[in-house]
């Protein structure tokens, strides 16, 4: 019944108009994921490149990035709420914290991940530093970067829920509410938009990778099969590679 | 020319991977440095485009300090194939090759007008071009890389075990058409291999190296088999050395005798002696044993060829007799073992 329910919310007309209706919610949700989500790129994908790219500093990255995702996120989000005395940006933070370690694993293992002879051979062929980053190291580890990307936002989205605890208005709020009245069909409607909202997100940005990741690196991918591309991706989040450091020079 | 003076290379955890090394490649010559793994070859190829810089001595490139030149320029100027080619997965195989010339400022409409020659010139379709190195061979992958190493037409060519991931099949076919563009091009080509019969076949010189970074000899091929420097160098080219020396003894003096020989088809009498099996074109088709069987031949042997050829054409002939053909694969005489080794006596001496 709490599914009859749930659908009997979210067709309420009540619950489609006005400051607090279905629509608003979604899309301050949405901007809430979009900002976090864009501010933790800004700061996770030039790190995880550099990193990356210059092999130095990764057991560091690795270990604060860890040490991140450890954070409770509803404890930081209500931390930054009191210093930040209020308003959005706290909330935003909070967010930013959580996207950024999956983007920079996304980031740093793409670089990492690139075929050492195909470094090895840019190198060889006069590339400077930045012409082997931008032509050859990046596009090779797009794939990875937009996983990281995917994982970020699958994130985000559901953790921008308990900014209603801060009395913002995110998908959250119909969770709370809810909850508080024991108004099931509420909660799992709530539930069920942020679910819809993850899963139409993550298909744009599957689909935003097949345009960006060059057609050399699909057809490689496609005899390996997708699922098997994304475990590896996850063991080495949790397991990263250690940097090689050889004694040849740039 | 490249030069290594007195070049040592020891890296930070203290492995000594290059001691001492002293050796000039000539211009225009395949110098192949080989010994077992580990013993500093890739280490010495890799100091003359500055992949690793030396501790202390000096690498020569045409008699300029390597040193003295920024790496990318430097490396511009030098082609560089490495094992598995190391092709750019995202890149179509056209883009592959064009990357030197792009690097150095040619259009991209020059570019891949070059590489589309360069394609054409190691022996693939221009058809391949257009595709993904995933979607080639490893053979042609190698061709592809070679093909990139070429593109700018630099003097100097670096080739690191460029053949070793292919098939011995393959790898014959990429040494051979190595070998062929070469007489074409002239480059001076250091090649590093831990395979002695490659190094040989390929090699003007050859370097063999020891582990510990010591250069065990510097010599022609030949020498290297007859007259190996230490029992190091006598241990890694192999026990059948002294045959496979004969690769580069030319068989002036081997004289070629008639044979009988029976038209294909046509019905065999019992006879004597074994009578060889010719085509219309009296090109060899196998022989006909003394009672009156068809049995396929041995090697052939073209006139010209080394000396090695003719022994073993004669050595795995049923007949006993070695069939000696001209260049267009026609019938010219044959020889046997015993003549062929008496040439051999008779050049000692
Ligand atoms: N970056 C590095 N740091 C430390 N030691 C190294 C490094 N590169 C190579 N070595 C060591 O130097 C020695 C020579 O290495 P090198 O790669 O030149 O050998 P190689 O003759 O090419 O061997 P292989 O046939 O296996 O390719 C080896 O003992 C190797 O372990
Ligand atoms: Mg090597």
């Amino acid at each position: 019944m709490i599914f009859a329910d749930a659908f009997a919310w979210l067709l309420d007309p009540v619950n489609w108009s006005g400051g607090k209706s279905i629509p608003v919610r979604v899309g301050i949700h949405l901007l809430y994921c979009l900002g976090a989500v864009l501010g933790a790129s800004l700061i996770a994908v030039p790190l995880g490149l550099y990193v990356g790219h210059t092999g130095r500093g990764g057991v560091v990255l690795v270990g604060g990035s860890n040490a991140l995702r450890a954070l409770p996120t509803l404890g930081l989000v209500t931390f930054l709420y009191l210093i930040a005395g209020g308003g959005t940006v706290g909330v935003l933070i909070g967010l930013i914290v959580l996207a950024v370690p999956p983007i920079l694993a996304g980031a740093y293992a793409g670089i990492q991940d690139v075929d050492r002879g195909v470094v090895d051979a840019a190198r060889g062929m006069g590339m400077t530093g930045s012409q082997r980053l931008w032509r050859v190291e990046v596009p090779n580890a797009l794939p990875l970067l937009v996983g990281g990307l995917r994982n970020a936002t699958l994130q985000v989205v559901a953790t921008a829920s308990v900014a209603a605890y801060v009395g913002i208005e995110t998908l959250g709020r119909p969770l709370l509410d809810g909850l508080r009245v024991l108004d099931y069909g509420q909660f799992v409607g709530g539930a069920i938009l942020i679910a819809v909202l993850a899963v139409v997100l993550d298909v744009v940005l599957a689909g935003v990778g097949r345009l960006v990741v060059p057609a050399g690196l699909r057809l490689s991918a496609a005899p390996a099969g997708r699922t098997r591309s994304r475990r590896t991706q996850r063991g080495r989040r949790e397991e990263p590679v250690p940097v090689e450091s050889g004694g040849s020079t740039a | 020319m490249i030069e290594f003076r007195d070049v040592t290379k020891r890296f930070d955890d203290g492995t000594t991977a290059v001691n001492g090394l002293d050796l000039v490649v000539e211009a225009g010559t395949i110098t192949v440095f080989v010994g077992p793994s580990g013993c500093g070859k890739t280490t010495s190829l890799r100091m003359v485009n500055r992949m690793i810089d030396p501790t202390s001595g000096t690498v020569l490139v045409d008699g300029e300090d390597v040193l003295g030149v920024d790496p990318p320029t430097l490396r511009r100027g030098i082609g560089y194939v490495i094992q598995q080619a190391g092709l750019f997965p995202h890149r179509t195989v056209l883009d592959n090759v064009a990357t030197v010339p792009l690097l150095t400022g040619w259009t991209r409409r020059k570019a891949r007008q070059r590489a589309a020659e360069l394609l054409e010139l190691v022996g693939l379709p221009a058809e391949l071009g257009h595709r993904y190195p995933v979607q080639l061979s490893g053979g042609q992958q190698q061709r592809v890389g070679v093909a990139r190493a070429l593109a700018a037409d630099p003097p100097v060519l670096l080739m690191d075990e460029p053949f070793s991931a292919v098939d011995p099949v393959v790898r014959e076919g990429l040494q051979d058409e190595l070998l062929r563009l070469q007489a074409e091009l002239d480059k001076t080509i250091v090649f590093v291999t831990h395979d002695i019969d490659e190094a040989v076949r390929i090699g003007d010189k050859v370097a063999v190296m020891r582990t510990g970074g010591f250069l065990a000899q510097y010599a022609p091929p030949a020498e290297l088999l007859t007259r190996p420097a230490d029992d190091f160098v006598a241990g890694f080219v192999g026990k059948d050395r002294g045959y496979r020396s004969l690769s580069f003894v030319d068989s002036s003096g081997v004289e070629v005798a008639e044979v009988a020989t029976v038209a294909e088809g046509s019905a065999s009498e019992s006879s004597p002696d074994w009578r060889l099996v010719v085509d219309a074109d009296k090109r060899p088709q196998g022989w006909v044993a003394p009672d009156g069987s068809v049995v396929p031949g041995g090697s052939l042997y073209e006139v010209g060829a080394s000396i090695r050829g003719a022994l073993d054409a004669a050595l795995s002939s049923p007949s006993g007799l070695g069939v000696v053909v001209d260049a267009g694969g026609h019938l010219a005489g044959v020889v046997t073992a015993r003549q062929v080794l008496d040439v051999i006596e008779s050049r000692r001496g």
